[in-house]
């Protein structure tokens, strides 16, 4: 054991290598602008200087004379492609704000040119001399702006479908002995993946093949395909390996179709490369939210009134919300709970997910609130979530399937030394740094959706996995090569795995933390109706008992006989009575409670996924607490997080070594959050200030010398087959709130806005 | 980026006169055709965003043999001008005689940054203003001249409170120079008629009305290295910034001292992060001279070295910030073990 492959506990898997580390570290992962193009030629953006208004004309005369222009589009003669509906209203886009429409322009950094050229260089030396000339109007660029407009969600958003209540929350608040009111911030952030946005598309005939970083395949593909008005099964999307998605490549953004019809148009494959800035307004963001949060309770520390309102920025096109409430209404036993959520429309692009999109900012406010709460009651913040913790969620009464919530605060605290806290604010220091301690729960929904796969299993035991699925960096390829191999017996090196590609079987899309629940579940079925063929063959009108079903494997080694039990069957004798080389088998699997509809919709590229709050007679979530100590200077002001300690209980763990990567990346960005991470307005131009890695700070090793991931054994047998809770965005949602609870301990400040930085510390 | 001739100058007298072959006559410095490359870790960046747009390129790498030596005399330390950042950072001698310059060079970049960059690349290094660095910005006094400042009213968090005009109110970002300007550094100029010395002080120019005139070189001019008199082992950088490493100061100061039985002889402060140009803390630092050093003491120096600074909507706080930094960096070099 070492510290990034710890010991499998009950219900976890083995912590093997990852199956694409070798692949990486040596450079020898193709990512989608590595692949290679016959001829290409090379696109550059030029984007808007304007957040809203018109193009009144162009000077194309310098761009146009650097040697090697082939083409520059504009409005004025960009290929014509038909809409796309918002993918929360049945569509695939991001955004229903379409670039080189019209002169119009809608928010700052729009697309607003493609220069086309012989070389990357002279692509971009042209787009820097395209001369625009403008006739701005003045932008509202977020809450506080004149001119924005706000409603409540519902009704607007077609995903958002309750603002949950329970009792009378008015009363019981009114009634309440001790009581918290108070009011969060969260700010503009930006995905940032290390791979930028690029696009390569190549046609053969009317064949058109995109090499693109998508965290859904098979949305882009359906999604290109709709736009260029073809038919879809003309489109191939490949990505073997993404760069990072965050959910920033969840949804189909505009430029994929204008690259693809520009390289239809020049008869040429076009490979387009954005810069990091580029990447601020052609894609999706998480954007600004504001929260009341009001908490009424017994002298017990017992919840008896909880409301959380949430107010969140979109744009003017498009109501796109994450709407929380769904999470926090139902995370304590409370009685009377009442919620609203708003969406304020601004001259901005789009938002769309990012890592826990709900539960980061909702999570933030609330358990920032619970700590102000334990803080009145004057009661351990531990002790006040143990007093609150539940079986059944309140709105519905509904059971969680599995809650170890209180087991991994437990857990964590041990681990960190919480014992040792001096409960009184500003009562630990250490030289020249003040300490502070605080915790946070964290949560996360578990999510499934249909998927599909193929499996070949040859006589030599070697076996090829087929999925559209996605390797954004989680360890997709491992767990799936695990599983093929634990589920058909055969050795883990002769499995191979083929992902990221759309004319492979449908996987759902790589978010809302579906994808190892949703792909392993649906492989395993495959396999077992591999080994059910298998079996038959060995042992024709013999039916196999339940039990044996589950159990029965196959072996290289050679047994006499193959029984009823749970006796490994002989692969090659099984492959003989066949009479065949190559057993393949292809299934398509759903979990419980998916809509009728569900398998047309994953072959059209629309995911049905279903869990979470939104089942009909249970609730499943992943849970987990986080325990951090801040350090803040006297002098100055500077904030520090040098420990952060996580435990977290998500089912079945498939891999521990994938698993805590997971969880520590997850921990590193929540204090990213909390402490560095936010995207400046320019208020007066609605235009993204800081767009840069020198600007937009994330943190650097010297940031996190200490984090420790802690995992806990838990079995869930409600939720799908595979057993597995989502935990791909569990850790970076409690630790807004734990460094802030753990800022409050250090300096008696209790700070509502994120990101906190020294100037918000009055020590 | 556009396109450039490059030429590498194998002898000084080679770069003076590709440098100034180019340079048109009313160009300042920063918009002159020809640009000197030393380690390009400020120059190429700028001209990737379209910021900067030479003509031609004069690589001075190939003077490295002449130009980088790092010479501790013994009343006297001098720095080749390409010596680099992290060279210096390490050298035992400058950590024991100079702490003030060692931990600025440190604190400043990253590990693969300071092993590119050289010392008067490092001083020559231009401001971090985010609307400078974006050509989509029309209004930039600096870039543009006469095109109005886009930060006097916009995100200016991490703009300058000290030296600022109504034309530009950007930071001077670098660290080492504040180590520099604090020891009365003499910058050695390399021109067409041979080398001159200048005080540090006098290489950079605050906006005022030109804020494209940053320094005091003129095109074909090449710092050949700085003079850093005597030795100051009790001496402190202290930098407040938003992360661990690899970050800007928002608020720093270079403080050293001169302590004889308990007596200060001589103070020097010099501060970072807050100020158009490298700062130097004069009135605030004479108020050490022949005293006893105390906490009280430290804090009127701070409150004089910040009495006239002006914030913006954003940087305000760099104003409370910037007197606590100073104050405790006196602290520390007061109390320091030498
Ligand atoms: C992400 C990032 C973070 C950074 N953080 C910090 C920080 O925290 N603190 C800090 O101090 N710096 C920081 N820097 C700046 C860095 O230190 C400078 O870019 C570097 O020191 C410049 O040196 P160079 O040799 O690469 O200069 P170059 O880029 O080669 O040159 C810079 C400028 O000086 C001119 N020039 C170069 N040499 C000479 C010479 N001998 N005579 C006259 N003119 C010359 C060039 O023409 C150019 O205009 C950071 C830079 C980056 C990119
Ligand atoms: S502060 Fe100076 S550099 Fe920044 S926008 Fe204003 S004029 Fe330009």
């Amino acid at each position: 054991m070492t510290a990034a492959a710890p010991d499998p506990k009950a219900n976890m898997g083995q912590p093997v290598p990852r199956y694409d580390a070798a692949a990486k570290v040596t450079g020898r992962a193709t990512y989608g602008s590595d692949m290679p193009l016959d001829n290409p030629a090379y696109a550059f953006l030029v984007t808007s200087a304007i957040a809203r208004g018109r193009i009144n004309s162009f000077d194309l005369h310098d761009a146009k004379n650097v040697r090697g222009v082939i083409d520059i589009v504009t409005h004025e003669n960009a290929p014509k492609l038909k809409e796309s509906k918002l993918f929360s209203n049945g569509g695939y886009a991001g955004t229903t704000i379409q670039p080189l429409k019209s002169a119009d322009i809608a928010h700052d950094g729009e697309i607003i040119a493609v220069v086309v050229a012989e070389s990357y260089e002279a692509a971009r030396e042209a787009a820097n001399r395209v001369k625009v000339s403008y006739s701005a109007a003045t932008p509202s660029a977020s809450f506080d702006s004149p001119g924005t407009t706000k409603a409540a969600a519902k009704g607007q958003n077609a995903q958002f479908k309750e603002d949950p209540q329970v009792g009378d929350f008015a009363k019981a608040f009114e009634e309440a002995e001790v009581k918290v009111t108070a009011s969060y911030d969260t700010p503009t952030q930006h995905h940032n993946p290390m791979e930028l946005f690029s696009t390569s598309c190549a046609w053969m005939g009317d064949n058109l093949v995109i090499y693109e970083p998508s965290q859904y395949v098979y949305g882009l593909k359906n999604g290109v395909a709709e736009q260029l008005g073809i038919d879809a099964d003309k489109v191939r999307v490949v990505n073997p390996y993404v760069g990072g998605g965050f959910g920033s490549r969840g949804s189909m953004t505009p430029r994929t179709a204008i690259i693809a019809g520009i390289a239809k148009r020049l008869n040429r494959p076009i490979k387009l490369v954005p810069t990091r800035d580029q990447g601020f307004t052609i894609a999706t963001y998480r954007a600004e939210t504001r929260h009341e949060i009001k908490l009424g309770a017994g002298r017990d520390g017992k919840l008896v009134a909880l409301r959380h309102e949430g107010a969140e920025v979109s744009s003017r096109a498009d109501a796109y919300c994450v709407g929380g409430t769904k999470t926090t209404a139902r995370l304590y036993a409370c009685p009377n709970v009442d919620s609203l959520v708003s969406i304020v429309r601004a001259d901005r692009n789009t938002p769309g997910f990012m890592r826990s999109p709900p539960e980061v900012p909702y999570l933030f406010a609330l358990e920032s609130a619970m700590d102000e709460l334990a803080v009145k009651l004057n009661m351990d913040p531990v002790e006040l979530r143990r007093v609150n913790d539940t079986t059944n969620e309140p709105i519905g009464g509904k059971p969680y399937t599995s809650r170890s919530l209180m087991a991994c605060f437990d857990e964590a605290a041990k681990a960190f030394g919480w014992s040792q806290r001096s409960a009184a604010p500003k009562s630990m220091s250490d030289g020249d740094w003040l300490i502070g301690y605080g915790c946070a729960a964290t949560c996360y929904p578990t999510q499934m959706a249909p998927a599909a796969a193929r499996v070949r299993l040859q006589r030599d035991g070697r076996t090829r996995v087929e999925i559209a699925g996605h390797e954004i960096g989680t360890g997709a390829y491992t767990i799936l090569a695990q599983t093929a191999a634990e589920r058909l017996g055969v050795p883990l090196e002769k499995v191979a795995v083929f992902v990221g590609d759309s004319d492979l079987p449908p996987g759902p899309v790589a978010g809302g933390s579906n994808s190892t629940a949703s792909t392993c579940s649906a492989v395993m079925m495959v396999c077992d109706q591999i080994r059910q063929r298998l079996f038959k063959a060995v042992m024709p009108g013999d039916t196999l008992t339940d039990k044996a079903k589950e159990t029965i494997g196959l072996s290289q080694a050679p047994t006499t006989q193959a029984a009823k039990g749970d006796r490994p069957l002989d692969i090659e004798k099984a492959f003989d009575a066949l009479g065949a080389g190559v057993v393949e088998e292809y299934g398509e699997w759903k979990p419980d409670g998916a809509p009728l509809d569900s398998f047309k919709a994953m072959h059209s590229g629309h995911v049905r996924i279903v869990g979470g709050a939104a089942m009909k007679d249970k609730i499943a979530y992943a849970f987990g607490a986080e325990f951090v100590e801040v350090r803040v200077n006297r002098y100055t002001h500077e904030i520090r997080a040098p420990r952060l300690v996580g435990a977290f209980a998500a089912g079945r763990i498939m891999n521990p070594r994938t698993t805590r990567s997971q969880l520590m990346g997850g921990l590193i960005w929540g204090m990213s959050s909390a402490l560095l991470e936010a995207t400046e307005i320019d208020e007066r131009t609605a235009r993204y200030v800081n767009d840069n890695f020198a600007d937009y700070l994330v943190p650097v090793n010297a940031d996190v010398p200490g984090v420790e991931v802690i995992l806990l054994s838990e079995q869930d047998d409600h939720i799908n087959p595979a057993g597995a809770k989502g935990l791909g965005e569990l850790a970076n949602v409690g630790t807004n709130a734990a460094i802030c609870n753990a800022i409050y301990h250090a300096t008696g400040q209790r700070i509502r806005k994120l990101p906190v930085r020294l100037e918000n510390i009055e020590v | 980026m556009r396109p450039f001739s490059y030429q590498r100058a194998t002898d000084p007298g080679m770069a003076v006169q590709a440098l100034s072959a180019a340079a048109a006559a009313n160009n300042p410095l920063t918009q002159a055709n020809a640009q000197p490359l030393a380690g390009g870790t400020t120059l190429i960046d700028l001209m990737k965003l379209d910021v900067m747009r030479p003509a031609a390129i004069v690589d001075i790498n190939p003077l490295a043999r002449g130009w980088s030596a790092i010479d501790p005399g013994a009343d006297n330390l001098r720095l080749g001008a390409l010596a680099k950042m992290s060279d210096v950072a390490a050298h035992d001698q400058i950590q024991r005689s100079y702490p003030v310059i060692a931990n600025s060079l440190k604190l400043a970049a990253s590990a693969q940054l300071r092993n590119m960059a050289t010392l008067g690349g490092n001083v020559m290094q231009r401001t971090r203003c985010s609307y400078f660095r974006d050509v989509s910005y029309e209004n930039c006094n600096k870039r543009n001249p006469g095109s109005g400042c886009a930060a006097m009213d916009g995100v200016n968090r991490m703009h300058a409170v000290l030296g600022t005009s109504d034309q530009c109110i950007a930071t001077y970002p670098g660290d080492f120079a504040q180590a520099l300007i604090a020891l009365d550094a003499t910058v050695e100029i390399t021109g067409r008629s041979g080398t001159r010395g200048m005080p540090f002080a006098e290489l950079h120019k605050a906006p005022g009305n030109t804020p494209e005139i940053e320094t005091a070189l003129q095109p074909g001019e090449l710092i050949s290295a700085f003079v850093i008199p005597g030795r100051w082992p009790r001496s402190v950088y202290l930098k407040a910034r938003d992360r661990q490493s690899y970050e800007f100061a928002l608020s720093s100061a270079a403080v050293a001292l001169d302590v004889q039985d308990g007596t200060i002889r001589d103070a020097r402060v010099a501060l970072g992060g807050v100020a158009t140009v490298p700062w130097r803390a004069r009135e605030a630092e004479a108020l050490l001279r022949g005293q006893r050093f105390d906490d009280g003491l430290a804090q009127r120096v701070a409150d004089t070295a910040f009495a006239d600074a002006k914030g913006r909507q954003y940087n305000s706080f760099k104003i409370a910030l910037g007197k606590r930094v100073v104050a405790r960096a006196l602290q520390q070099a007061a109390t320091m073990e030498i």
